[in-house]
């Protein structure tokens, strides 16, 4: 069977910022900031068919400045933050605001979708996440799972914990802690991670990755090292609680048990130049996607270090005689840690990828030329997952 | 009618027909019959015949009548006449010389018999003599008969007698022997009379004398095995010591017993003094001497013991293994041999007689020997071995070799002493492990080596390197390596200095398999030692430790920022490059000729080395270009990270960190240039970096910044961008390098531009900002272009930077590229 071809959608604009709609799990979408310092920034919205292979998008004004980060809420659809750079007095500093989506834009693009670009709808400002004490903001989080009222900032060397009140209308920091140490330190990136209560956090800076307590707001492990050079990216393996994906300027993925920081559980070597992004399958998280500025972005199937590292084991029960038993381990035994595939489709540097909240097997990647590409996982690996 | 018969009227003597007729009728008259009887019949049927039987004369005369005229008749008549006369004569010659004869015959008879008569009447006189002679025997044979029985009898009594005498004086006859230290002559009489003494024991007088031989029998048993036991006597006493004990019914067993462990405490004390030497810090302070003492020199099994043993004379401090092994052989292995050999003299090589036959005293002794040489050979082994293990110098490796072929020399002597004892093949595996060990002990020396000569290599390095830097810092732009050994020069004596180091082990290691040694024909050095040992243990094993530490220096160094000198891994990458290109095969080719390998077992093939050697180099290569690139990098990362580009004033010259980039991509080239060969570049122009900036800045420059401008179409300048990309090809920033300069110095390029560029697009502009990086950019371009293999790559990349910085500004109003090249040139 063939797999579909990507579907690829272009921006107007260079664009960083990517995420998928979190709280949304019926459409397939994905939301890009743009970034132009020239013109006013928008928000694009881009509902794909999967049944047509057909791409809806909507664009959404967000005249606030070129975003560099932007992250959906995990409870409401219609809410999410960006990090925006604001230029003033010839200073120019990242921001991060709360802004909810205008209610008719789903409806809007759909009766006249022609329209949307010319008239876009403006976002409505909940509230600023206010940061004139702290600085640039590198990147907001939503508690994963959460009930979209708590949301972490990483602003230069603090980590901000907030709380958003009253619809999200108001935003206090209740609690915060600072990076200390020589030089100017500054995060980079950072993961609220899914397990223990989500009362962890992932941060890195330069080439550490740091683990903290949200509750104390103290530093529980720190690995030092971790890339040779900067670190660009983190994700939790949603699966396994100690497990964590690392990926940064040496070229290099690694992944982490953060109990044994010492040594890498695995280090992957694919990409010719920087990764900037990695990410785990939600559902699956053997899966693993990776976006670098060699302008690939590769897909790989991580077997060994999975939480399903024989396979789909629900389907065991069903199997009564050894001949079909057999039979499986022969179909499983491909099953070993490789590439899945390598997509080609960017001709600039890749700064986002994510995998659609929706479907498990559909992914988005963005690079900087504003190109967005869907792609599915291949439906060979995914017959082979599933059954 | 006469005339008719001439022949027949021959006169008989006148012809010899006529003698002969007269002979035959002779003949026929004395009743001979002769010859031609038949012919004479047929004749003699003729009545005519004159000379035959039926001659009719009235026939004959009428036929002559009939016949004959008158005269014949008369002729005839005559003749007649004259033959009868004739034949007369003859008859009376013969008549007269018979008689004689008769006469003499007679006389003769009649002589005889008076003789016999005489004769008969003495034989008659002789019975009769004969007949009293034998009268008078009998006569006297009779008279002697009861004489000869009592004689008889009284000589079986004196036999008797002196038996009887010989038993009663026996005791003092032994106690005599024993005093004179007779004991062979004691054993014999004892012996002759033991049976005796056994048999009539009953009697009480004999029963007596039994006891007192007893006595004294055991007393002598005693001297014997006194004797025995002191073992001070010559071998030939001893021996003859052990056959007498061994005729008194000494067990066999006990007397081999007691013969080994008497010699078993001596070997100790040899093996003892062994020890000792191993352990010299514990040998002064017990003065394990007492043992040993017990051997006195007088001992002909181990006549050397005595001399050695002093324990107050320290031998460890200086001994080194041939000494040990000397010594080891000369004490304790010769003993051994002298005791095994005195043990088969006596136990087993004699010949059995009477009931020892019986008893198959060889075989038990046989065993008994290989027990007592396996065991203390096994001790002997187990010195020897821990004498080896302490052996860990490889500098010289005669004398290990010496002391080894010495070892295994010696024990062939056990061999042919004792064939069946499996001492011999033990040692031989001793020497084999030895060998093993051996060879390991030279790959980890050469290991060793290896890491101390590049860690010489590093500290050269170090030196150049701020030489280097000097050099180029001053504004000279090309090294001066005056000082200090060049890259190529310690690349060459590094590469020397290994293969030096390495035929001087594979001499070392040849030792083993010299052909004075004896054991270089085991089948272990003849066939495995070579190949597995030497070519695959040693050598390649050795080939593959370098590729695998270069490959370790490419890990190690890619997290922990660099460690390694960058030098230094170009170095290591063109070392395997020149491996893979012929050090290997010349090495392998080198050891196979050296030791004539005859491959049984299946060997590394020198394509795969080669392989494994060129892995290495390009990874190293690929390693020298990521870390030079990196360093870079930081440079560049730095320079646009740290910098306000918003707030920036006018550019007035290049920065500085541009002019640093290009000088250590200088540098970098001519390190690259030291041991790579140059590499093709794609054909330009003579003047290319005016012709192609001018190209790059101002046209399309222009082109691409003008739509910008315009807010209506803001999808242009990616338009044109994407446009562009179609048409060039994808470049992989981290890919592997080719083996020459341009394309690593392309590698390090691609890489330090590509920093450059991710940097600019994470920051803001203001207006000088981006003319400050269009500065820069066209600097770069001025410089790196001649490096790398297409210069299209720089263009591309560095008018991505201009135009991402384009992108990235506040107030994008680029410099003008007239001013631009005047601040680039004024330096």
């Amino acid at each position: 069977m063939e797999d579909d071809a990507p579907v690829i959608y272009g921006l107007e604009f260079q664009a960083r910022a990517l995420t998928a709609q979190t709280a949304e799990t019926d459409a397939i979408r994905f939301v890009v900031g743009t970034q132009s310092l020239k013109f006013d920034n928008q928000i694009h919205i881009i509902d794909f068919d999967d049944e047509n292979n057909m791409i809806n998008k909507s664009v959404l004004l967000h005249d606030a400045g070129e975003i560099w980060h932007i992250s959906g809420s995990p409870a409401d659809k219609a809410v999410l933050t960006t990090c925006y750079s604001k230029t003033s007095e010839s200073r120019v500093l990242t921001c991060a605001a709360v802004w909810r989506m205008p209610p008719e834009w789903e409806s809007g693009s759909h009766e006249s979708p022609d329209d949307s670009s010319n008239n876009p709808q403006t976002l409505e400002l909940l509230c600023h996440l206010d940061n004139t004490t702290h600085g640039s903001v590198a990147c907001v989080l939503w508690e994963p799972m959460g009930d979209g009222k708590r949301v972490i900032s990483l602003a230069e060397n603090h980590v901000l914990l907030w709380d958003l009140q009253e619809s999200s209308t108001k935003a206090t920091i209740s609690s915060s802690a600072t990076l200390e140490g020589k030089g100017q330190l500054k995060f980079t990136a950072g993961k609220w991670s899914p397990h223990h209560n989500s009362t962890q956090l992932a941060t890195a800076n330069d080439t550490a990755i740091r683990g903290w307590d949200l509750r104390s707001m103290s530093q529980i492990y720190c690995i030092e090292s971790a890339h040779g050079q900067l670190v660009r990216d983190l994700d939790f393996n949603p699966n396994k609680q100690y497990y964590l994906a690392s990926c940064g300027d040496d070229c290099k993925v690694k992944f982490w048990d953060v109990r044994h920081i010492n040594e890498p559980v695995k280090c992957l070597e694919e990409h010719s130049h920087w990764v900037w992004s990695v990410r785990y399958n939600h559902s699956h998280d053997q899966l693993l996607l990776t976006g670098s500025s060699d302008s690939r972005v590769i897909l790989s199937n991580m077997v060994s270090i999975s939480s399903e590292p024989f396979g789909h084991l629900v389907d065991d029960d069903e199997l009564s005689d050894n001949e079909e038993s057999q039979q499986e381990d022969k179909g499983k035994e491909p099953l070993r840690d490789s590439i899945i595939a390598t997509y080609e489709e960017h001709e600039d540097s890749v700064y986002a990828v994510e995998w659609s909240a929706a479907d498990p097997w559909l992914f988005a990647s963005l690079s900087y030329d504003g190109r967005l590409v869907i792609n599915r996982v291949p439906r060979a690996l995914k017959y082979r997952i599933l059954l | 009618g006469d005339g008719d018969l001439p022949s027949a009227t021959t006169p008989p003597d006148s012809d010899p027909t006529g003698r002969r007729r007269v002979h035959s009728m002779l003949k026929l008259y004395y009743g001979l019959n002769e010859e031609g009887t038949a012919a004479e019949q047929a004749e003699s049927l003729d009545p005519c015949d004159i000379n035959g039987p039926h001659f009719d004369p009235e026939v004959y005369l009428n036929k002559l009548r009939k016949d004959c005229s008158l005269c014949e008749l008369m002729d005839h008549e005559s003749c007649m006449v004259k033959q009868i006369r004739s034949l007369d004569s003859d008859m009376q010659t013969l008549v007269y010389e018979n008689y004689n004869k008769f006469i003499s015959a007679t006389d003769t008879i009649r002589k005889m018999k008076n003789d016999f008569k005489k004769m008969e009447d003495e034989m008659d006189c002789l019975s009769a003599n004969m007949a009293a002679i034998t009268e008078f025997s009998a006569r006297i044979s009779g008279t002697l008969q009861d004489q000869h029985a009592q004689i008889t009898k009284l000589s079986g009594v004196h036999t008797l007698l002196r038996k009887l005498q010989f038993l009663f004086e026996l005791p003092a006859r032994l106690n005599k022997c024993l005093e004179l230290q007779a004991y062979a002559q004691a054993v014999s009489a004892h012996r002759r009379a033991r049976c005796v003494l056994q048999q009539y024991s009953h009697m009480p007088s004999f029963r007596g004398i039994q006891d007192d031989c007893h006595v004294i029998m055991e007393q002598l048993a005693q001297q014997l095995r006194q004797k025995f036991r002191d073992g001070g006597s010559s071998a030939k006493d001893l021996s003859e010591c052990v056959e007498l004990l061994l005729q008194l019914d000494e067990p066999a067993e006990e007397l081999c017993d007691k013969f080994l462990s008497h010699a078993q405490s001596r070997l100790e004390a040899d093996l003892q003094g062994l020890e000792a030497e191993l352990k010299d810090s514990a040998f002064t302070d017990t003065g394990g001497g007492s043992v040993q003492k017990t051997s006195p020199g007088s001992n002909p099994i181990s006549p050397s013991s005595s001399s050695v043993i002093n324990p107050f004379l320290s031998p460890t401090a200086g001994t080194d293994i041939l000494e040990f092994i000397d010594r080891g052989c000369n004490e304790f292995v010769s003993s051994l041999c002298l005791v095994i050999a005195s043990y088969q003299e006596l136990f087993i090589n004699r010949p059995q007689e009477g009931e020892l036959a019986s008893k198959n005293i060889p075989e038990m002794a046989n065993g008994k020997l290989h027990v007592f040489v396996d065991t203390l050979a096994a001790r002997y082994f187990s010195l020897v071995e821990r004498r080896i293990q302490e052996e860990k110098g490889v500098g010289d490796n005669s004398l290990l070799v010496r002391a080894l072929d010495r070892f295994h020399r010696r024990l062939q002597a056990i061999t042919k002493l004792l064939p069946g004892s499996a001492v011999p093949s033990h040692g031989t595996e001793i020497v084999v492990r030895a060998a093993r060990e051996r060879i390991k002990q030279y790959l980890s020396a050469l290991q060793t080596f290896y890491h101390d000569s590049l860690t010489d290599v590093r500290q050269a390095l170090a030196a150049p390197r701020l030489a280097v830097g000097g050099a180029s810092a001053s504004g000279g732009g090309v090294t001066s390596k005056d000082a200090t050994p060049s890259l190529p020069e310690l690349l060459t004596s590094l590469s020397n200095f290994i293969l030096n180091q390495l035929k001087s082990v594979l001499a070392s290691v040849h030792l083993f398999t010299a052909k004075d040694i004896t054991f270089s024909n085991k089948p272990y050095f003849k066939g495995e030692f070579c190949s597995q040992g030497v070519r695959e243990g040693l050598v390649v094993s050795f080939i593959k430790f370098i590729c695998q530490s270069s490959r370790q220096y490419c890990e190690s160094a890619g997290d922990r920022g660099g460690s390694t000198p960058p030098a230094l891994l170009l170095l290591l990458s063109r070392l395997c490059l020149d491996y893979e290109t012929s050090t290997i095969s010349y090495i392998l080719t080198l050891t196979d000729e050296q030791f004539l390998v005859q491959h049984h077992t299946p060997v590394t093939p020198v394509t795969a080395l080669c392989a494994e050697a060129r892995e290495a180099a390009q990874k190293l290569l690929n390693h020298y270009v990521k870390v030079q690139g990196l360093i870079i990098s930081q440079m560049l990362r730095k320079s646009v990270e740290t910098r306000d580009w918003v707030n920036t004033i006018e550019p007035r010259n290049v920065r500085a960190v541009m002019k640093r980039v290009v000088e250590d991509t200088t540098s970098i080239d001519v390190q690259v240039g030291l041991l790579y060969e140059e590499g093709v570049r794609k054909a330009h122009s003579s003047d290319s970096s005016k012709r192609t900036f001018s190209v790059y800045s101002s046209s399309r420059q222009q082109i691409r910044y003008a739509p910008s401008y315009t807010p209506s179409a803001p999808m242009d300048t990616n338009l044109l961008s994407n446009i562009h990309k179609l048409f060039s090809e994808r470049i992989d920033i981290f890919s592997p390098v080719e083996f020459n300069k341009v394309s690593v110095l392309t590698g390090i390029i691609k890489i330090s531009l590509k920093t450059f560029l991710e940097c600019v697009r994470i920051r803001t502009f203001g207006r000088y900002g981006l003319q400050q990086i269009q500065v820069d950019c066209h600097y770069l371009q001025m410089y790196l272009w001649r490096f790398v293999s297409d210069e299209n790559l720089v263009h591309f990349l560095l008018d991505e930077i201009v135009g991402s910085a384009a992108h990235r500004c506040l107030d994008p109003s680029p410099m003008e590229q007239s001013v631009i090249e005047v601040i680039c040139e004024r330096g």
